[in-house]
């Protein structure tokens, strides 16, 4: 469902510090599956899923998805495909503070403006599914490390997209957490969502969730 | 309700909440944007009073007023002048009048002695103004004396205090009985300060006017219309100046702005960017800013102008009193009538909304067009 | 030069619009030059986030113009008071020779800039930013008209004097008087009427064919612009020969500005507000057409030229409907049966 051909990404481009973070990659990602890209830090696991999950443009190569050309399609249209395609939760939780857990549930809906009932209905229902109803109100700096990570899980999954992107999830957890995201991640997997990681954590990517890992370094793949 | 309207609901939504979160910063800005708009405010609703009080009291007052001139400076009308004037199509009144000034030592104010046409008055006794009553602590029925420009001393009865309702004119005002006048100034017999024509026809006046200025060359007309010119000019530059003086406030108000604007603090940075990695697009934080300043501005625009609007009517204006209306050293203590005009709103939003909008504009898309991958790179 | 705030604030107003957009001007000039959609360089991404910005930037100066053309006239009719033997906003723009140059320069920035934003507007809604470079040679043909329009603001402010004697409306919009405007109300009635109505009917029939048919053609569309733009010139002809007598039943009292009074109710605004938007959006209907052409905009005009016409057929319809009624219940009696 995702083709990847010869993909480029530069930063600071035609400075000094000119810095290719891709360097020609090429894959093709099935869907259903989990596939985890791991390696060093700066060997471009966060900038190739970026480009993936629409968050940046590539500046070279392609980006087929469902056979449609992404690569160049300006930032209005890639951030209406994301919407649609792709939730993600983040290394650090990124929540906004100040806001109830609820709230910051609905957000990624805001601009797509669904009905406030229904919208509210299927916060309310995610929150339920993660084990959060008691906390819905609760201002997202007053929750623990655990709840926080299943609201950010339940903000991914608001516009539900079929691609879960995940960049060093369990880089923040503890052991007895990092287990139960992973277990959270086998049921979205059995429900049918494509999961796309990358981390260097062990315990993610020799769990036998893991259908294919990818291994970056330089910005190019040595090992899939 | 259409998606698109519910959408901006869903960003009203999130702006009060963000602005909520940053109580301090935003009410700082509230207090600076409405302190703008109050002074602003101020200064138009108290000079529109004041031009729609010089309007009130001139529509009572004669369309011609005829002086005669010598070498150029006013001089008294001599007798037989009326009659020199004769009859002149459109006139429905001619009329001669008494009255002077009189500087008053005690308080150091000038007053305005004047021969009412309407209402004799008994030898000895004389109307007030109400500003004067006031500083001289007069009331009905008191005595009062003045020395006269010939060194000797009036005595008159206090018959009556003016109503309130346009001080503007009739604050410095003392009213006489035209024998007493003539006897404490010296005025000779038959003589008059000037002549007043009632003209009913406006288009008329002009014409008049011409007829006058041809049969007594030695005469100059003085048309209402004219004097209501002058006035409204002399409001509006007033006014002027001090909205120029004020540019300065404006322009600090916008550079604050700006300043407020781009100096996002780290926290709403990093919201911006969490944002724009869960799906929000550079035209939704775009637009959720544009909320928050249209938010900012209407509440400033409400708290400033309904600040103004007690400052001037119920407070009497009492900071721009002294710049604003320099009228006589006896500041008439009157209540301007309270009105909303339009055309002044109209000015007021440009003069605070715009440069505000326009301040903001950059430094609200550079905060929009933060990379949705930038959360993912820190 | 007069000093009064609504000067201020108008000049305030064109100045910093015109500021706006000079500033642009360069970073226009560089899109025309490198634009590359097919880049992934971060030139073309920085340049493509500025665009946010140049749009957001002529919407704020559309919304200002529009805004001001009202304070404009609201202030021209204020100012009467100060020129000898002017009554209404006709005297104060008659004072010197550039107040109805400044009006009409006004009014024609307004149009420019609703019909760059209606191209904006559709431009952002493909993936390939089809008239990207359009879009940006126009603004810097707009930047000139608002320069040219404040220009003349400022010379007609400029030129002042209080102690001036001009004209009324009474004079400019009679029919002895010589010019164009004498020329538009010294129209006979009946021509005037047919000829304002005709416009209008043309118009809405036009417009009421494509917000109705289920696929509009390309020249239906352009000829419902062209009606469109005709009926502007033609209300107006229409509201100094016959609508204004009607209004202040008065055979001879022809002005366009006095019915904005509260005198007559504010009747002016429920025919000028409905009249511009009619047009704006009516003109827009022709102005999309030629873009059917382009691949990415085929499935894109239609709907949007369709929804534009419904505004433009809604608010035309209104006009003429109030103007209908106005000439139904005045006591005037024009034409002799």
């Amino acid at each position: 469902m995702i083709e990847i051909v010869d993909l480029h990404k530069a930063f600071n481009q035609g400075r000094p510090n000119e810095y290719w973070a891709i360097q020609g990659i090429s894959l093709a990602l099935e869907r259903g599956q989990v596939t985890a890209f791991m390696g060093p830090s700066g060997s471009g696991k966060t900038t190739l899923l970026a480009l993936i999950g629409c968050l940046a443009r590539p500046t070279r190569g392609r980006i087929r998805l469902n056979g449609e050309d992404i690569s160049g399609l300006p930032e209005r249209f890639l951030t209406a495909l994301r919407r649609r395609h792709f939730g993600f939760v983040f290394q650090q939780f990124n929540l906004i503070k100040g806001l109830s857990a609820r709230d910051n549930v609905m957000l990624p809906a805001y601009p797509l403006a669904p009905p406030y009932r229904q919208l509210r209905a299927r916060a309310d229902a995610l929150l339920a599914q993660f084990a959060l109803t008691h906390r819905a109100d609760a201002q997202v700096e007053w929750l623990s490390g655990g709840e926080q990570q299943r609201v950010a899980i339940a903000r991914a999954l608001i516009n539900d997209p079929p691609i879960l992107v995940a960049d060093e999830p369990t880089a923040n957890l503890d052991t007895a957490l990092s287990r139960e995201f992973l277990a959270i991640l086998g049921e979205l997997s059995r429900a049918g969502r494509t999961v796309l990681l990358s981390s260097h954590d062990p315990l993610v990517l020799e769990s036998p969730l893991i259908n294919r890992r990818v291994a970056l370094r330089d910005g190019r793949v040595v090992a899939d | 309700m259409t998606d698109g309207f519910r959408r901006q609901r869903y960003l009203i939504d999130f702006s009060l909440a963000a602005m909520g979160r940053r109580k301090v910063r935003n009410l700082g800005l509230l207090a600076v944007y409405s302190l703008l708009v109050f002074v602003l405010a101020s200064v138009m609703l108290f000079t529109h009073g004041l031009r729609q009080e010089a309007k009130r009291v001139l529509a009572e007052s004669p369309e011609v007023i005829l002086q005669r001139l010598v070498a150029g400076r006013q001089d008294l009308i001599p007798p037989g002048y009326l009659e020199r004037i004769g009859r002149i199509r459109g006139v429905q009144k001619i009329q001669a009048r008494l009255w002077g000034y009189y500087y008053d030592p005690v308080v150091k104010a000038n007053y305005t002695f004047m021969v009412p046409e309407a209402r004799p008055l008994a030898a000895g006794e004389i109307v007030i103004g109400p500003a004067m009553a006031r500083e001289r602590g007069l009331v009905a029925g008191n005595l009062i004396s003045f020395r006269s420009y010939s060194g000797r001393l009036f005595t008159f009865k206090v018959a009556e205090v003016l109503p309130q309702a346009s001080e503007l004119m009739s604050a410095d005002l003392v009213l006489l009985g035209a024998g007493d006048f003539r006897a404490f100034f010296d005025f000779p017999a038959g003589h008059y300060t000037d002549i007043t024509l009632t003209v009913a026809n406006p288009l008329e006046v002009r014409n008049v006017a011409a007829k006058l200025a041809a049969a007594l060359p030695d005469a100059r007309p003085i048309l209402r219309e004219e004097v209501q010119r002058t006035y409204a000019a002399l409001f509006d530059w007033r006014e002027g100046m001090v909205l120029t003086v004020l540019s300065g406030a404006l322009l600090a108000f916008a550079i604050f702005a700006w300043d407020k604007a781009s100096g996002l603090s780290a926290e709403e940075r990093r919201e911006i960017g969490i944002l724009k990695a869960i799906g929000w697009e550079s035209g939704d934080v775009l637009r959720m800013k544009f909320w928050e300043g249209g938010l900012i501005s209407l509440a400033a625009f409400l708290l400033g102008y309904l600040a103004a609007w007690v400052h001037v009517f119920h407070l009497d204006g009492a900071l721009f009193r002294p710049v604003l209306q320099g009228w006589a050293v006896l500041y008439p203590h009157f209540r301007l009538t309270p009105e909303v005009d339009g055309l002044q709103l109209a000015t007021l939003f440009f003069f605070t909304v715009f440069p505000y909008t326009a301040a903001v504009l950059v430094p609200i898309w550079r905060a929009a067009i933060t990379d949705p991958d930038a959360v993912m790179r820190a | 030069m007069l000093f009064q705030p609504a000067i201020i604030a108008l000049l305030l107003a064109a100045g910093l619009g015109v500021a706006a957009l000079g500033l642009a001007a360069p970073f226009a000039w560089q899109i025309l030059r490198d634009w590359d959609l097919a880049s992934g360089s971060e030139k073309q991404l920085a340049m493509e986030r500025r665009t946010y910005l140049f749009s957001a930037l002529v919407g704020l100066v559309l919304g200002m113009q529009l805004a001001a053309l009202l304070l404009f006239v609201f202030n021209a009719d204020r100012m009467a008071e100060s020129f000898v033997g002017a009554m209404c906003a006709v005297g104060s723009l008659q004072v010197n020779a550039w107040g109805f140059p400044a009006l009409t320069a006004q009014i024609a920035v307004f149009f420019a800039a609703s019909q760059w934003l209606l191209i904006n507007h559709l431009d952002n809604q493909a993936r390939d930013y089809p008239l990207v470079r359009l879009k940006y040679a126009l603004l810097l043909v707009l930047l000139p008209l608002l320069a040219l329009s404040f220009g003349l603001q400022l010379a007609y402010f400029e030129g002042l004097r209080s102690d001036v004697i001009t004209s009324c409306c009474g004079s400019l919009f009679s029919g002895e008087s010589r010019g164009i405007s004498g020329e538009m109300a010294a129209i006979e009635p009946r021509l005037a009427m047919g000829f304002c109505f005709g416009s209008l009917a043309l118009a809405i029939a036009a417009l009421g064919r494509h917000a109705l048919s289920s696929a509009p053609g390309r020249a239906n569309g352009m000829f419902a612009g062209l009606a469109a733009l005709l009926a502007f010139p033609a209300a107006i002809i229409g509201i100094l020969s016959f609508l204004s007598l009607y209004i202040y039943e008065h055979p001879h009292h022809h002005c366009p500005f006095c019915l904005l009074k509260p005198e007559y109710g504010y009747l002016g605004y429920a025919l000028y507000l409905p009249l511009f938007l009619g047009c704006a959006a009516g003109i827009g209907v022709g102005v999309l057409q030629p873009f059917c052409r382009h691949p990415s905009l085929a499935a894109l005009v239609p709907p949007l030229a369709q929804r534009l016409a419904w505004v433009a057929l809604l608010a035309l319809v209104s006009f003429s409907g109030l103007a209908v009624g106005i000439i139904w219940q005045s006591r005037l009696i024009l034409l002799e049966h």
